[in-house]
Parts: structure tokens; C-alpha cells; sequence
């Protein structure tokens, strides 16, 4: 377990406003209810992927996972070609500290439920970006589900305020 | 960030984050929700809202057609949701998104838009008009987004997300806020601060005069916008008596009827001669100079009034955010501007002092957005 720096979690969790998002799919797909970012074959969805807008090094993905199955699901595992390291991150209060750390088991998304994944919250996090995430551009990822069909889905690039501190000098990870 | 504490910003983001989570987002005033995909883009043909706000902006010289369409995606994508009542994707304020109000969110390319993507314009400069006395201040754009609701709280939300999802993009270069009465009345007239009905003689037939069927394929569907923030001298207009105010403008100012009719839209009879042999309508009066006579060639108005403040001894900052769309800027607007600037009775306490001209795309579909016709 490591400590994150306190000042990018505040920034972070002071954002989470954005995690009640709608019930859409991607940012340029029809909108519905219930409506699916994969087909409905599919036994897990994701609904409003985004991704954090970066020029290089950290940067974190959102959305929320729906499982269609009557099962719990578990996500192990993200890749990207936006990114060589990819870890499932959660936020814990840790002594009084909130820190982020890798998600021990992945996570898991209840049988006909729904897993947030938010700023301050659980999230996908990328490490060493070399390529700039620009606003609007559609990133490429995929989830590794447990004894699952692998979940593929586009984010969306998304300005956000709360990122600049990612950058800094000492903050790496 | 330095002077606050790290772990006060943090209980206070978490607070922020439960109540987003937990609370149930209570509804301002104004349910109403308009339709965001169509033909056309809304916020044309749509009853007129109580309050508006214009932004444009100037595209930052790297945005180029890659990166346009990377922006109209995503304001198309705001638009889409907040119209709908829904939050904005990463909206921090996803509560103020819970009253549509009627919110429309229309979009319109200036001149520069077209030159950054390196596409043939469709607009053209207006004229010079004599009685302009144009401010730098208030003319141009690169990109118009008009935005509508009868509530100002959520025009006030929408413009923050369409104002931060431009911000890779484009820098503000002018904001015109306007606001009109008879919210939720649809078919009555607004008064503007002078108290006149504003907007009496609009086309009814929009596929002939506002909508754009020929020309660019990926225009037919949408209009022009002519937009021009037009000032009022309205501590002139107050020593004016009743009598000079209705003959200035050709109408009756408690009914809005035609100094020769008796409800506002009766036809006005322009030959109609007085005892002594004048015309009852002015030869200059506004409603003579504005006229066109083919209703295919009308424009179609959707003014909103500005008051931006009283000065130190009371003279008003007032006006009208004159917002005129139509199929054909030349053939439609530039004639009735022309007899207005050569001899209108009511120059004598207006004056345009901003102007605009912008594309106005047609409408997307639930999987497309707005100007992907011409950018993607």
C-alpha cells in the first residue's frame, strides 16, 4: 500500500458530483434508460466512459459498470494503448488519510447491479501516458471480466479541473 | 491551494460527493422539456424562452477541423443531456441540470469556423449600414451558442459546461444576455423596454423563409442568424408623448394594432390617408420600412431584451439582442436593414452597436451532432 498525496485526493473527491452521471452510453450514442455501450448479449456494460483529459503521465477513467447477469461479475483487470500500466484503483480512509490504492480482487459488480466508477471513488487508473488525451478524443479500453467475455468500450477525453495537480514534480506514484 | 487545508478540502469535496449521491436532486422550476434531435436544432422554431443567453467564441489557431471535431461532439453531447434534464457528463453541479426549463442549446458557425476547417463559407459580411455605430466589443464570432430556458438558473448551468468544454478550444469573446416576458405564453408578442410588442410580423411558413433547402448539403436543414445587440437611448425615448411613440412606429402601443386597424395583426393599410392628406403610417414609420411585402421572405425574429444596469445618475444600459433567422441573409435581412438605416422614424433613439452573422446547422441525430456534415 502506498500514500496517495492528500492534494490531488481532495481534488479528486471534490469532483465526484460527476459520478451520478446519466444513464447513457458513450458520449456520442443514443441515449435510452437502460441503454448499453455493448451489446446486450454482453453480460457486463459501461455507461458514460470518460477519461480524464492529460498531456502525459497519470491520468484515471470513469463510467459505470452495469452487470445484466443474475451473477456478481469481477473486473481484474484494464488495458489501453494509452498506457503501459493500468491498475483497478480504490480510495480508502486509511488512519484518518484517504489513500488510493489498487483494488484488492478487482472489482466486483453486483448480480443486476451497478458498480460506480468516480473521481474520489473506485477508478481506472493510468500510469505513464506518453500520448496526450485531448478533449473530445475516444480512447480505446478493455476490461478483463472473471470468467467473462472481456468488456471493450470507447471513453471519452473530458477537460476536468481537478487534474492539474497529477502533474507535479513528486507526485508521481 | 496553498493556506487550505489539504484534509478541510477533502471532508468538504466528500460532503460534496454524498449529497451528489445521496440527495435527491430536488427540480427548479420548469419541467418542460424540448426536443434535442430533429431536422432542425431547436431553439429556432421553438416558443421563445424567458431568458437567453448568446456566447460566442474565437477559436484558438490550433483548432482546426480534427480538433472541431472533437469540440462539437462534446458540446453536442452537453447539449443532448441538459436539454433532457440530464447532467452533463462530468457535470459537477449534476442537481442544476435536474430543471430543463425548456433549455434549448443552439449552435452557430461564424465566419472563422469555416476557415479553420478549411471549408467554403456560406456567410458573407453584411453591408455597412449607415446608422451602425459598431463596438468591437460586442460584433463576430467564430462560434455562436444561443441558450434558452425559462429558468435563468439553468441557462446559468449550461453555460458553465459549454464554457468549460471550449476552453481547449476557444476563448470567449463575448457573452449578451437577454430575457423576455411572458414566459410559457406561446403566440404572444413580447414588449421590449420600450414598451412596444416587439415581433408582431413573423413568417408562419418556416420551410419557405427560415429553412435552408438548397445550397451545401450539409446546411439544408438549418438557417442563418443575423444577431445584433441594439441599443436604446431611452432617456430620449421618455420625452416622447404617446402620440409621437405610435407614430413612430406605425402601431398603437397598449394593442400593438396598426394605426389603421384595431388588433395587432390586422393588416396594416399603408395607403390609408389622413385629413389632411398624409399617410396615417408614415411614409418613414418603422412598420412601413420594416415591411416585406412576400411572407416567404419574411425573418423570423426572436428578439430578447438586455438591461445591463442603471449608471451612477440613472441612464439605463438597455436594449434589444435582435436575433433574426431566415433561409437567405441577402435576399431576406439586408433589405429591410437597408429601408430601416435609409429612413426609419425610430433610428432616432436606437442604434445597432453589434452584429453577427452565423451559419445555423441543421439538426443531428441521437448518434451524431451538430455540423457533422461538414466537419467529420
Amino acid at each position: 500500500m502506498y500514500v496517495r498525496p492528500a492534494l490531488l485526493l481532495a481534488a479528486v473527491v471534490a469532483l465526484s458530483g460527476c459520478g451520478t452521471a446519466t444513464e447513457s452510453t458513450t458520449a456520442t450514442a443514443p441515449q435510452g434508460p437502460t441503454a448499453a455501450a455493448v451489446p446486450a448479449a454482453q453480460g457486463l456494460t459501461i455507461t458514460d466512459p470518460w477519461v480524464k483529459t492529460v498531456k502525459k503521465g497519470m491520468t484515471a477513467a470513469f463510467g459505470t459498470l452495469v452487470n445484466h447477469t443474475g451473477a456478481d461479475l469481477t473486473v481484474t483487470a484494464g488495458a489501453s494503448p494509452l498506457s503501459p500500466t493500468i491498475e483497478l484503483h480504490e480510495v480508502v480512509d486509511s488512519g484518518g488519510k484517504m489513500v488510493m490504492r489498487p483494488k484488492e480482487g478487482g472489482f466486483v459488480v453486483p448480480a443486476g447491479g451497478k458498480h460506480e466508477l468516480r473521481p474520489g471513488g473506485d477508478h481506472i487508473m493510468l500510469m505513464g501516458v506518453t500520448e496526450e488525451v485531448k478533449p473530445g478524443a475516444r480512447i480505446p479500453f478493455t476490461l478483463t471480466v472473471k470468467g467473462g467475455a472481456p468488456l471493450e468500450f470507447t471513453a471519452i477525453g473530458k477537460d476536468f479541473a481537478g487534474g492539474k495537480e497529477d502533474y507535479q514534480p513528486g507526485m508521481e506514484h | 491551494m496553498s493556506g487550505i487545508s489539504r484534509r478541510g478540502l477533502f471532508v468538504a469535496g466528500a460532503a460534496t460527493a454524498a449529497a451528489a449521491v445521496g440527495g435527491s436532486a430536488q427540480a427548479s422550476a420548469g419541467s418542460g422539456v424540448e426536443a434535442f434531435h430533429g431536422t432542425h436544432q431547436a431553439g429556432v422554431a421553438t416558443a421563445p424562452q424567458a431568458h437567453a443567453v448568446f456566447v460566442a467564441f474565437d477559436l484558438l489557431p490550433g483548432t482546426d477541423k480534427e480538433a472541431l471535431a472533437r469540440l462539437l461532439p462534446l458540446l453536442t453531447d452537453d447539449a443532448r443531456r441538459l436539454t433532457q434534464g440530464q447532467p452533463a457528463l462530468a457535470d459537477t453541479e449534476p442537481e442544476l441540470a435536474a430543471g430543463p426549463a425548456r433549455l434549448t442549446v443552439t449552435f452557430g458557425f461564424g465566419p472563422g469556423l469555416f476557415k479553420a476547417a478549411k471549408a467554403e463559407s456560406p456567410l458573407r459580411p453584411l453591408p455597412a449600414f449607415e446608422t451602425d455605430k459598431l463596438d468591437k466589443r460586442w460584433n463576430g464570432g467564430d462560434l455562436l451558442v444561443q441558450i434558452c430556458a425559462d429558468d435563468n438558473l439553468t441557462v446559468a448551468h449550461a453555460l458553465r459546461m459549454i464554457v468549460k468544454d471550449a476552453r481547449s478550444f476557444a476563448r470567449v469573446r463575448w457573452t449578451q444576455r437577454g430575457f423576455r416576458s411572458s414566459a410559457g405564453a406561446p403566440g404572444v408578442t413580447q414588449r421590449n423596454l420600450m414598451g412596444q410588442l416587439d415581433g408582431t410580423v413573423n413568417p408562419t411558413d418556416l420551410d419557405k423563409a427560415v429553412w435552408i433547402t438548397d445550397g451545401p448539403e450539409w446546411l439544408r436543414g438549418g438557417t442563418t442568424l443575423v444577431f445584433r445587440r441594439i441599443r436604446m437611448n431611452l432617456e430620449t425615448w421618455d420625452a416622447a408623448d404617446r402620440v409621437a411613440r405610435e407614430f413612430t412606429i406605425g402601431r398603437r402601443l397598449d394593442t400593438g394594432a396598426p394605426l389603421t386597424g384595431r388588433a395587432e395583426h390586422d393588416e396594416p393599410d399603408f395607403d390609408r390617408l389622413n385629413g389632411f392628406g398624409f399617410p396615417v403610417i408614415s411614409e418613414y414609420a418603422h412598420i412601413r420600412r420594416a415591411r416585406t411585402a412576400d411572407p416567404g421572405l419574411r425573418i423570423l425574429r426572436r428578439p430578447y431584451n438586455y438591461d445591463e444596469g442603471i449608471s451612477a445618475d440613472g441612464t439605463s444600459d438597455s436594449g434589444l439582442l435582435f436575433a433574426s433567422y431566415q433561409a437567405d441573409v441577402e435576399r431576406q435581412f439586408v433589405p429591410v436593414q437597408q429601408r430601416l438605416a435609409e429612413g426609419d422614424l425610430l433610428n432616432e433613439w436606437v442604434t445597432t452597436i453589434g452584429s453577427a452573422v452565423f451559419a445555423v446547422p441543421p439538426g443531428c441525430t441521437a448518434d451524431g451532432w451538430i455540423g457533422d456534415r461538414l466537419l467529420s
